[in-house]
């Protein structure tokens, strides 16, 4: 460590300004500010007298999603193990053969092979989007001059837990620099975009390469051929074609996440415990969840009641819609932005509210998409300004007559 | 009426004129700087509309769809359909019109802030589409009505969601070359990937 300030310090003059490197200041700062604590203070006004800065909010938030990551992974490789203790084969590319020639073994029992699997399918996806969304957000702070800061982080760990594990690495890559560059760094940066960049980069891939995202077969890293036993589908997806399906899965099971799914979406336990991490520091409002929570209960009846012959998703109870697909992920994680949802309390539970009733219409009503959370928060990103809009406009008025009178 | 509703639904999210079409680009990327504006913008579309619609119902069925001339005694074989575009035209510019001096009349403030574009929603994409889909689609009288309505909803909708956007963005950090036109562009793309979630709906 005393090495590397030696060595920070004696190179600082190039990079300050004036110096021959000084363009590059922001790599330079990245460096030193991430080993060591700064040791200037604000010489102006203003000073905000808050131990809240960016960079603690963002790794408050890495903290919050650590549960969810293990299970992430430890369930990518149980999900794998499983499949392939029914029949099906391991997939045949780089992965498969990386491990067993390494002397891996895929056994469903083993905890560690559990392990060692998961991490096989997640690291390098974790790796790739650390490596694009790092390098674009250097590259963009070098443009604009300021400061690296910590926002991709949390997008670059969120990333790869919206996506399947047999997602195609290039894709990872070309989903988390559209999602960064166009969905974060051309509105300015960090706390500037109006859509949640994670999102951006999952509905991007979404869409243009359906078929590595929906569907039956990328959900469990094994291959499926002449396997009738067993499913790779998600549950949600199954529920919504064959009525009564879900009388075969155990809710707890579905809650604490041992179900097919993208790889994070899975446990409604570990995002329970990181919601409620993230909300007890302050960095995510408990009234946006709570406003998600009852717009699904309220919709989620509402189908319930109305019922309807043809369609089994209209019979799928509340309690199952908040531990299955990414409700629970999304709701904890990405309504909770705080950038990008409402900035009024009172507005974030109407913005809140509006998605949990968005995410059941979409999952029940379109046949499309199997999944709604994720276009309904992209789809109230986009109206959480003007929810804002009219609450200050509403606050406005009250005070001029309120100072009238 | 289920029918209603469900038609009206479509037109306001599944198929909505500006994110879902991008029609009516010009005013939709022109009118949404404010909030105040873009309403004013989103009402006078949704009444042009719903009236444009059910009149160009009205004229393309008594007076341009073949065989439409058959309650004047011996006009049954005349086809008028290559006139289809100038009646509708036609048609909405009147409308615009009154519309326009409506507005002059009682929001003076309005009418100055929306300048040359208010006139313009003659020659708006989306009111011409309204009608056009309204032909194509062989709506009846009702129908017309209740797409027109919804239509005009729709972009409204989506100008006054895209205007408090920009309203927000005034604060953000957009790269020079990118300023005005350019990041609304992007904003307008990304806000048509929030509208995909209604795409597929079959109601």
């Amino acid at each position: 460590m005393k090495k590397l300030r030696e060595i920070l310090d004696r190179v600082a003059p190039s990079f300050e300004k004036g110096g021959p490197l000084e363009k590059f200041f922001p790599l330079y700062e990245l460096l030193d500010t991430g080993a060591f604590t700064p040791g200037h203070t604000t010489r102006t006004a203003s000073h905000v007298r808050d131990g809240l800065d960016m960079k603690r909010m963002m790794i408050s938030v890495v903290v919050g999603l650590l549960p969810l990551l293990a299970i992430a992974m430890y369930n990518t490789g149980y999900q794998a193990n499983l499949a392939i203790s029914h029949g099906a084969q391991p997939l045949n590319d780089w992965h498969t053969i990386l491990y067993t020639s390494l002397g891996g073994r895929f056994e469903v029992a083993s905890t560690l092979s559990n392990w060692l699997v998961g991490a096989l399918y997640y690291l390098p996806i974790l790796a790739v989007t650390f490596a694009v969304g790092g390098m674009i957000e250097t590259v963009a702070a070098v443009i604009r001059r300021e400061d690296v800061n910590e926002g991709f982080l949390v997008t670059a760990m969120l990333i790869p837990l919206t996506l399947p594990p047999t997602i195609p690495l290039w894709q990872v890559g070309l989903g988390t620099g559209f999602g960064i560059l166009i969905g974060k760094e051309v509105f300015g940066g960090t706390g500037m975009n109006f859509l949640n960049p994670a999102l951006v980069a999952r509905a991007f891939l979404f869409f243009a390469y359906p078929a590595n995202l929906s569907g039956t077969e990328p959900w469990i890293a094994a291959d499926f051929i002449d396997v009738d036993s067993f499913s790779g589908a998600t549950w949600l997806s199954r529920a919504a074609v064959e009525p009564g399906v879900l009388d075969q899965l155990d809710w707890w099971q579905a809650f604490v996440g041992w179900i097919p799914g993208s790889m994070g979406e899975t446990s409604a336990l570990a995002c329970l415990v990181g919601g409620i991490f993230i909300c007890v520091i302050g960095v995510a409002s408990w009234r946006t969840i709570a406003g998600v929570t009852l717009g699904t209960f309220a919709m989620a009846s509402f189908f319930n009641w109305a019922g309807s012959d043809t369609n089994p998703m209209f019979a799928v109870p509340f309690t199952w819609h908040i531990v299955l697909g990414g409700w629970a992920l999304g709701t904890v994680y990405m309504t909770t932005d705080p950038v990008s949802s409402s900035y009024t309390d009172t507005g974030r539970w109407i913005y809140g509210f509006l998605i949990g009733v968005l995410t059941v219409l979409i999952r029940s009503i379109n046949p499309a998409y199997p999944e709604g959370i994720m276009l309904a928060i992209l789809f109230m990103n986009m109206f959480a300004p003007l929810i804002d809009y009219f609450f200050l406009q509403a606050n406005i008025r009250r005070r001029v007559a309120r100072d009238a009178a | 009426m289920e029918h209603y509703l469900s038609l009206a639904l479509k037109a306001i999210f599944v198929e909505n004129m500006a994110l879902a079409f991008f029609l009516g680009m010009c005013s939709f990327l022109a009118i949404s700087k404010n909030v105040f504006n873009a309403i004013g913008m989103g009402l006078a579309v949704i009444v042009v509309l719903a009236l444009t619609c059910p009149l160009n119902n009205l004229l393309y069925h008594y007076l341009l769809a073949e065989g439409a001339l058959s309650w004047i005694p011996g006009a049954a074989g005349v086809h008028l359909e290559f006139l289809t575009f100038l009646v509708l035209i036609g048609t909405i510019a009147a409308v615009v019109q009154v519309v326009e001096m409506v507005i002059e009349r009682f929001s003076p403030g309005l009418y100055g802030s929306l300048g040359v574009f208010l006139p313009l929603i003659a020659v708006n994409c989306s009111i011409l589409g309204g009608s056009l889909f309204m032909v194509e689609r062989e709506y009846t009288l009702t129908e017309s009505l209740v797409f027109g309505t919804g239509a005009g909803a729709g972009f409204a909708l989506a100008i006054v969601a895209l205007a408090a956007i920009r309203e927000r963005m005034r604060y953000s950090n957009v790269p020079e070359p990118l300023r005005g036109l350019g990041i609304t562009f992007i904003t307008v793309g990304l806000m048509a990937i929030g509208f995909m979630s209604f795409s597929g709906i079959q109601l």
